[in-house]
């Protein structure tokens, strides 16, 4: 019997509601703190480098009035860079936030439990094996990492699945595959090594429109079924029992958001390699601002993870020193990661 | 309902348990006899083709001169020793720290010990100019310390990490410690070379002479790991039981945590980073002897070594007359092991 | 008001992994009364009530409720009928009361999640009804164990069910907050009509409490009714292995067991 309220509430109705609104106005807050940060990075990346182009200039030519040379500095050399990275940033972000919340633990990130390493291997293979570059790497990368989500599903699949098992098996799995990595990476000649590795840490370098365009496309697909997927995200955070008592359908639900976990991974990882950490630190990160699932404050913290980092990687860096993105948000994820261990394990809050 | 006790005395010793000791004896008889087929297959097997007399002749009556007994001798057998050693050690590590965390999944590798190891062999050769093989295995043992010691203090904030946050920890800790040696690596062509044949974990290419220096410590590590036994049966009924059977679990950690080291870090320093064996054998012990860790330690010091040397040997074979390292043979082999370990019914919730 | 309800098994067998535990068992849950299951250890009383909660499939039999068979018939549709606390509920991280108590509205909600103002109005009357109101804004995981307890309900009861079912809603608790939260079912039962099912595991609560008393051991029901008829001393002796004698309650009448061990008899 619900009606669109006009009706007087009751005292008790206000109260609630008030104190819904209360969290839901935090994380609008956060994330409207968040996006303009993500603007001002962007902003700034986009106008500073070798040759400078003003805010004026900037805005000019964004709106496809500017000169011809800030045209291109702009529009094919910094514009597809950073689009790529605010889009990679918000895939791998929201990719992490799922698989955590689904799996119940925050270690539980893709790029532990092995979905990572099945991309990097294929896309080494590719490189090494096969002398493949660009596209025919990623869609590799993007095969590997579907390959070895849905091994891993498979095996961890006992009359339905559990997020243990599930972390587990991605663990052993994991090493599996790094132990191919390491074969694939003495076979080959050192120089080709390197660049393999290369590609291994993720890297921002040679955006191209087209990048854009595809990962766009498959994000245009994935974001809006993340926002469909959430409310059962959310029921199924109360335990299975729980949530089936609320009517979920678990294992299909679970099944579902998995398989968009996977799909964000690797369409990012194909995309622009496996950086590293964006998708294990943004969802802990936006928890300890908002409280709570925040999918929202979750993709914009990793959006602007790469980002900043990318610039740092680009413009800061002591003696002039270029380095791939994924080198900056490795220096600051891993001892992150490590102070997190330390203190979750503390407070026992890890299950 | 009272305790009525029959007046005729009955002998106390149960037969039933003889039968199990000589059985359990019997089982390890066995299995040094499987260890030492192991080690004469990994004389007589390889991409050259050795004769039989061959094989007796550089034991027994080296000639020098002859190509084939200079194969064995100077090629098999070394490989063969660091075999033995490394999966002993390896072995006794898996079974101790299995013990010590009450974690079935423990293994000293998956814990994050081989990054640590691999982290300070990448800042040995870049920082410190560390070319030498036997100078890697000094900054591999460091950096295995390091690492043991870090995941401890990590991971013993309450009184029992799960084995899945245990599990998952030491992969955040290898995840965090290959960060910062990708790091490394991509500004050094030379280290990287030098870097990814030491990281996939082979018996080949190491120097003799670190057996040397680093046996006692592999010896001193076995003897702790064995004495250690009847503390482990005690520790698996939970901390609180243990102390009030009167075992004193901060000494018993402390002496199995060196144990962990010196067995661990030696390890590493000779082979380089290996995963799962310390996983999978105490495990195979486990069937044949149950829990009691005293059989489970020993049938582990005859069953690792075993396992390395012969997944050394299918490396020479499988991909002749080119070589798959042992460490990769035995990570094909484990993490089905490990998978399979973890779909039994025999885990449960973990 | 809740409205009546049949909720029943008939013939069922329950097994996990290959191993049987009810086996062709046959029961009729009666609509609007407190009904509650007791037995020893491992005798299949929480088995029987997730059996009945759709949590598990019956390898044999069916479970109806009105006639039809719960498996046919659509999951939101259900838990707008049936609720469910099970053991050892898990709460979120940092989730406030009002939220939790929120999602137990997940039954009544669209595909594409419109929140409405019915919503709230459940919630609230949720809130009210467990006397959790004034705890709406506060963490969950900051509460005692009779608040948390007492918070779990108000989700179930956010679901508007016509039938809750409980797996062991006192356990961990201490014995205030046991009797308080068995008094704010009985609350429910008596004013809304809202049929409870539960398992406890203390035998005199269960007497106190239940209209209707179900005794299983090992695996099927040993007796049931009215706890008056259904506890005996021969009751006690059969189901639960224990010599006792049975008095009446001082404070409500109900029977009382009084159980005998080795050093202390009759």
């Amino acid at each position: 019997m619900a009606t669109v309220a006009t009706r007087p509430e009751t005292s008790a109705e206000s109260s609630v509601v008030r104190a819904r609104r209360l969290g839901r106005r935090r994380a609008a807050i956060v994330s409207g703190v968040l996006a303009l940060l993500v603007l001002a990075v962007a902003a700034t990346a986009l106008s500073v480098g070798a040759y400078v182009v003003s805010l004026p200039d900037l805005l000019a030519t964004l709106a496809g009035v500017g000169e011809p040379r800030d045209e291109f500095i702009v529009l094919t050399l910094r514009l597809p860079r950073i689009l790529l990275g605010m889009l990679a940033g918000l895939s791998f972000a929201l990719a992490g936030g799922l698989f955590q919340s689904l799996l119940g633990n925050p270690l539980a990130s893709p790029d532990i439990i092995g979905i990572s390493h099945g991309a990097s291997a294929a896309a080494v293979a590719a490189l090494l094996i096969f002398g493949l570059s660009g596209l025919a790497v990623a869609g590799a990368a993007f095969v590997g990492a579907v390959v070895v989500a849905t091994a891993i599903y498979l095996l961890a699949w006992r009359s339905g699945l559990t997020g243990y098992r599930f972390v587990l098996i991605g663990i052993a799995t994991a090493f599996l595959v790094q132990g191919i990595l390491g074969y694939l990476l003495t076979r080959a000649d050192v120089r080709d090594a390197q660049a393999a590795l290369l590609w291994l840490v993720g890297s921002l370098s040679g955006a191209r429109w087209d990048d854009i365009l595809l990962l766009g496309g498959a994000l245009a697909v994935l974001v809006p079924l993340v926002a469909i997927l959430a409310p059962r995200l959310r029921v199924l955070q109360l335990g299975d029992q729980s949530a089936a008592g609320l009517g979920l359908a678990v294992q299909p639900s679970r099944l579902a958001l998995l398989a968009v976990a996977v799909g964000l991974t690797a369409v990012a990882t194909a995309a622009v390699g496996p950086i590293a950490f964006v998708a294990f630190v943004s969802a802990p990160i936006a928890r300890r601002m908002v409280g709570g699932l925040a999918l929202l404050p979750t993709a914009l913290v990793g959006t602007l993870l790469v980002v900043a980092s990318d610039f740092i990687a680009q413009h800061l860096l002591p003696g002039d020193v270029q380095v791939p993105v994924g080198i900056i948000t490795g220096a600051v994820g891993a001892p992150y990661l490590l102070w997190l261990l330390a203190t979750t394990n503390r407070s026992g809050a890890v299950r | 309902m009272t305790l009525a006790s029959s007046d005729t005395a009955e002998p106390q010793a149960p037969p039933r348990g003889t039968g199990r000791l000589s059985g359990r004896v019997l089982g390890l008889v066995i299995a040094v006899a499987v260890l030492a087929i192991a080690v004469f297959l990994s004389l007589a097997l390889g991409a050259r083709q050795v004769d039989l007399s061959s094989v007796i002749g550089a034991i027994f009556d080296p000639q020098s001169g002859d190509t084939n007994q200079m194969v064995i001798r100077d090629l098999r057998v070394p490989r063969t020793i660091i075999g033995l050693v490394a999966g002993a050690a390896l072995a006794l590590a898996g079974a101790v720290v299995q013990g010590l965390t009450r974690n079935p999944l423990a293994d000293p590798g998956l814990l994050g010990v081989n990054a640590g190891a691999s982290l300070f062999v990448v800042l040995g050769i870049t920082f410190f100019g560390v070319s030498s093989a036997f100078g890697q295995v000094w900054f591999a043992f460091a950096g295995a310390a390091a690492a043991t010691v870090v995941v401890y203090l990590v991971s013993s904030g309450r009184s029992g990490p799960t084995p899945v946050a245990l599990t998952l920890a030491g992969s955040a800790v290898t995840a965090a410690l290959t960060s910062i040696i990708t790091l490394v690596l991509l500004g050094n062509l030379d280290t990287l070379n030098q870097f990814r044949f030491w990281a996939v974990g082979s018996l080949v290419g190491r120097s003799l002479d670190s057996l040397a220096v680093f046996g006692p410590f592999v010896l001193v590590g076995a003897v702790l790991a064995l004495s250690l036994g009847r503390t482990l049966n005690v520790l698996s009924l939970g901390e609180d039981v243990a102390r009030g059977l009167g075992g004193h679990v901060g000494r018993a950690r402390v002496l199995a945590s060196v144990a962990v080291v010196l067995l661990c870090g030696s390890a590493t320093a000779l082979a380089g980073p290996i995963v799962f064996v310390g996983l999978v054998v105490p495990h195979i012990a486990r069937r044949f002897v149950g829990a009691d860790y005293r059989w489970v330690l020993a049938y582990s010091l005859v069953l690792g070594p075993t396992l390395l040397v012969l997944a050394d040997v299918v490396g020479r074979l499988v991909l002749a007359p080119a070589e798959l390292e042992a460490g990769l043979v035995v990570a094909f082999i484990g993490a089905p092991v490990m998978i399979a370990l973890v779909r039994s019914k025999r885990l449960g919730v973990l | 008001m809740s409205e009546p309800r049949e909720l029943g098994a008939e013939g069922i067998r329950l097994a996990y992994d290959g191993r049987v535990i009810v086996d062709d068992l046959t029961v009729s849950i009666p609509s609007g009364k407190t009904t509650v299951i007791v037995g020893p250890n491992a005798c299949g009383k929480s088995t029987l009530l997730r059996g009945l909660a759709r949590l598990m499939r019956p390898a044999a039999g069916r479970v109806l409720l009105d006639g039809a068979d719960i498996h046919s018939i659509p999951t939101k549709q259900l838990a707008r009928s049936l609720g469910l606390l099970p053991q050892q509920p898990l709460a979120p991280d940092g989730i406030t009361v009002a939220d939790l108590v929120g999602r137990g509205r997940y039954p009544h909600q669209g595909v594409f999640r419109q929140r409405s103002a019915g919503d709230d109005a459940a919630v609230a009357r949720a809130l009210e009804q467990t006397s959790t109101l004034e705890l709406a804004s506060r963490p969950v995981e900051e509460l005692s164990g009779g608040q948390r307890q007492r918070v779990w309900i108000a989700m179930a009861l956010a679901q508007q069910p016509d039938i809750l079912l409980l797996d062991e809603p006192t356990t961990y608790l201490d014995v205030a907050h046991q009797v308080e939260v068995l008094d704010l079912l009985h609350d429910l039962n008596k004013t809304r009509g809202t049929t409870v099912v539960m398992v406890l595991h203390d035998l005199n609560l269960a007497a106190r409490y239940a209209d209707h008393l179900i005794v299983m051991a090992g695996g099927a029901i040993v007796t049931e009714g009215t706890p008056a008829e259904v506890i005996s001393v021969d009751t006690v002796r059969s189901a639960f292995g224990l010599d006792s004698v049975v008095v009446s309650d001082p404070v409500c009448g109900s029977p009382m067991v009084i159980p005998f061990g080795r050093f202390h008899r009759a």
